[in-house]
């Protein structure tokens, strides 16, 4: 294992340090209990917003805590859902009177964590709580007999415009409503070229011969559903766009928001060059898109690959997604 | 049976459980996310640290804190469901006299506890097919006239039967059933740390 760290029992604790120390005037983090602040939160009359999840997937989840995204966001162990008294210490702290909006991305222990969570708030508190579970992965196709879709790419979107509505007063329950609109209208699917490393487990997750890639991965380092051999970039963007427009399914004219994230390990070159491929097969598909996002958002530590993000929107939706935001991970506007 | 006998057994857990943390970990690498052994071995450091600091009177009192802990060090699902497990075991225990019977029935209730949250049926290639034979396994002993010591063994050998069980079986929760049939051929973790609990068990509250 080679990384630019101390210990890895300290790895998560001291990422927060930093990103405290380089973000003054976007964040104040509680170090105790983990979880990164919006420096100017609990704001008056406005819906408190909460994600979080494992660590790993940074820019994800602590670098969206700003103007016109999130609240708060709870940090886990690497890979490892928050525990309930983070979410619980978030939601009270949050809380200006217009209750508190919990996203949590769906993987078992994030969904029973966070459940945990909004039991005790409610019960201790008295705080209003709702949860959208993001659940986009198309990889995952049989959600009988799993524990249902994962969530991935569109929680990052989800974020920016549900944060936007928030930032405008909206209520609560009109807050719910939409981020479960945009979760609805998002599909994602990734790839991985090579594994990740765990620091707490020192060597890489899986192993990926040097011609091999691994299609339908998620964000942990879990395989995928297929090990196929490495193609052109051109294939490879087929294998990821077409199974997400057969999804939904979209259809000619559709307007969407293009989002090719990395997944931390492939330069922003490749990225781009994906984009270009993602945007020839929607143009081709006759999908107009609204607007786009190129970079690593959403990552599995230091995993080379990449997702693809559609998210169908109205105009609603793009005037929100056009609206200011000002978070360490995200800019815009402000 | 006293307070004391329980605590030896998170002590005991917890020695085992980091014994095993990086085995645990291994197996998770290749179905799961490769945390469950760091995860089990922080949550039980973290239990053992509450024992030595605190003193406690009775062993409901002890697993009830005991879950609280792990619900609040382990993360994961594993915290949510080993928490859940501990905090109705203890809840099952309040006012009872130790015996055979009331151990097998607060049993009962942690498991129902990790039925509630986890959803998970027998099959489904998860901590519950190991704890479902063992249930079985304490029940038809405790009958059989078997004291606690024999029907903890009891039950521990039935988990390990259930957790060799799961190495064939295609995941349908937790982060393993995203494999599909790709998970069969690999023994669950979480099976794998409940059998060691309760053979802990059987080592120490016999």
């Amino acid at each position: 294992m080679k990384k630019l760290i101390n210990d890895p029992a300290d790895v998560v604790s001291e990422a927060l340090r930093g990103l405290e120390a380089a973000h003054p005037d976007h964040v104040r983090v509680d170090h105790e209990n983990r979880i990164v602040y919006r420096k100017d939160a609990p704001r008056p009359g406005k819906v408190g917003l909460i994600s979080g999840g494992g660590s790993g997937h940074e820019p994800m989840h602590g670098g969206f805590v700003g103007l016109g995204m999130l609240d708060a966001a709870c940090a886990g162990e690497v890979f490892t859902s928050p525990v309930p008294d983070q979410m619980m210490a978030a939601t009270k702290e949050v809380d200006a009177g217009a209750g508190v909006l919990h996203i949590v991305k769906n993987y078992t222990g994030d969904v029973m964590n966070f459940e945990m969570a909004a039991e005790l708030a409610a019960a201790e508190a008295g705080t209003e709580v709702l949860s959208v579970v993001t659940d986009d992965d198309v990889a995952v196709q049989d959600s009988l007999y799993t524990a249902g879709r994962r969530g991935v790419g569109v929680t990052v979107l989800l974020e920016k415009i549900v944060g936007a509505a928030a930032e405008e007063g909206r209520p609560l329950q009109e807050v719910a409503e939409l981020a479960r609109k945009v979760n609805g209208n998002g599909r994602s699917m990734g790839m991985a070229l090579t594994s990740c490393t765990v620091p707490a487990a020192g060597k890489p997750t899986f192993e990926l011969a040097e011609k091999e890639m691994e299609v339908g991965i998620g964000i942990h380092g879990e395989p995928g559903r297929q090990r196929l051999p490495l193609a052109p970039a051109k294939d490879i963007a087929a294998l990821l766009v077409d199974p997400v427009l057969g999804d939904l399914p979209y259809q000619q004219g559709d307007s969407v928001i293009a989002f090719v994230n990395g997944m931390g390990g492939t330069p922003l070159i490749e990225l781009y060059l994906m984009y270009n491929e993602v945007r020839q097969l929607l143009d081709a598909a006759g999908i107009t898109v609204a607007r786009s996002l190129v970079g690593n958002y959403i990552t599995s530590l230091e995993m080379a690959g990449c997702s693809v993000t559609l998210l169908k929107v109205d105009d609603e939706l793009v005037r929100l997604w056009d609206a200011p935001v000002n978070a360490p991970g995200l800019r815009w506007g402000a | 049976m006293g307070v004391d006998a329980f605590a030896n057994w998170l002590r005991d857990a917890a020695n085992t459980l980091h014994e095993n943390a990086a085995y645990l970990t291994e197996l998770d690498s290749a179905i799961g996310d490769a945390d469950h052994g760091s995860n089990m071995d922080r949550g039980f450091t973290a239990v053992v640290a509450l024992l030595d600091e605190t003193t406690f009177e009775t062993p409901d009192e002890l697993m009830k804190k005991a879950g609280m802990t792990l619900v609040s060090k382990v993360g994961g699902a594993s915290g949510p469901l080993y928490g859940t497990f501990f905090l109705r075991l203890g809840t099952a225990l309040a006012g009872v006299e130790i015996t055979p019977a009331t151990v097998g029935e607060a049993l009962k209730a942690g498991v129902g506890g990790i039925l509630a949250r986890g959803k998970a049926e027998l099959n489904d290639k998860t901590m519950y097919d190991a704890w479902a034979p063992a249930l079985d396994a304490y029940d038809e002993a405790v009958a059989g006239g078997s004291d606690l010591g024999g029907a903890l063994v009891a039950a521990a050998e039935a988990a390990a039967k259930g957790r060799d069980a799961t190495i064939p079986l295609v995941a349908r929760k937790g982060r393993a059933s995203y494999l599909g049939e790709r998970s069969a051929g690999h023994q669950d973790p979480g099976a794998t740390s409940t059998t060691l609990l309760l053979e802990s068990a059987a080592r120490t509250l016999g």
